[in-house]
């Protein structure tokens, strides 16, 4: 899959989303790849992509932005600052999540053919791991939004075919046949 | 006769806007119920009698299609206008939305202009 494409709808599928719905605006900045997410702090919310190409689509985001794009998707105030996000805050940001990545997906359809969509995960911390054990490289679409940084990360693979079924296989020795 | 609707979604961020842009249409709503899925839906309209349900698609336990498929199959309801809400823009979904008798797909990211349209159409 060639990365400027997915960098193409990724750009577009935010752009809508901010413009639409949260009346603001989300200036593109670099994008690059990475072999892990490198994400440890803030707020992130995943949504799993499967068809004949599978994957996840993740935002990430420091929790002052997430309160910011809460109280702008909500017109309520969600004010930032304190140990705390509140579960409308991460509410909202998985639904950002879910308008972002499903554009993407509906935009990247005309290419790899249907995909299937899981319900958003989201998740606030500090100090977390992110492991992938995906074969293809994160495209990262990092955003300027008002001087706080929104980022969009994509990996999608060709899916793997099951394993042919061999008849008449041997068994291995180790298992135990009754 | 003020017009009461179920919206159904699992996101409680998604029910809240739409909620929001229901008041403030051209038309009078009256009482607006809320569902987190599909199944909770049929429950609700087993209790109360709407005139329109504004669903999204994908949600756990029970979609918004297989939703719509239940409510178009049950003579009581057969004639309840419903209007899909969802960020699944695939033309398969769209299709499959209108077979099963949508009135109306509108996708998200949506503007209140957009659902105020479908109202305004609609009633």
């Amino acid at each position: 899959m060639d990365t400027d494409r997915i960098v193409q709808a990724v750009a577009a599928a935010t752009g809508e989303v901010f413009s639409t719905m949260l009346a603001t605006e989300a200036v593109l900045g670099e994008p690059y790849t990475e072999r892990m997410p490198n994400v440890s702090d803030g707020v992130v919310a995943f949504i799993g992509l499967a068809g004949k190409w599978t994957g996840t689509g993740m935002i990430s985001c420091p929790p002052s932005l997430a309160c910011r794009l809460a109280s702008q998707l909500l017109m309520t105030e969600y004010p930032p600052g304190g140990e705390a996000v509140s579960e409308d805050v991460l509410d909202a940001v998985a639904e950002i999540a879910n308008m972002i990545v499903g554009n993407v997906k509906n935009l990247l359809e005309e290419e790899l053919g249907p995909m299937g969509m899981s319900i958003p995960t989201v998740i606030f911390g500090r100090n977390f791991t992110t492991r992938s054990v995906g074969q293809g490289d994160w495209v990262v679409v990092p955003f300027d939004c008002e001087g706080e940084k929104l980022e969009v990360r994509v990996c999608l693979a060709p899916a793997r075919e099951p394993a042919p079924v061999r008849h008449g296989f041997q068994a291995p020795d180790y298992v135990e046949l009754r | 006769m003020p017009l009461d609707v179920l919206i159904v979604d699992d996101s409680a961020a998604i029910r809240k806007i739409l909620q929001r842009v229901l008041r403030q249409a051209d038309v009078d709503v009256g009482q607006v119920y809320e569902a987190g899925d599909g199944l909770e839906a049929l429950e609700t309209l087993k209790k109360h009698k709407v005139h329109l349900v504004l669903a999204d698609v994908n949600m756990p336990n029970m979609n918004g299609l297989q939703l719509l498929a239940q409510i178009k199959a049950n003579a009581e309801w057969a004639s309840l206008p419903v209007i899909m809400v969802t960020t699944e823009g695939s033309q398969s979904k769209v299709m499959e939305a209108a077979q099963l008798g949508a009135a109306g797909y509108i996708r998200k990211p949506f503007s209140a202009e957009q659902i105020k349209d479908k109202l305004a159409n609609l009633f």
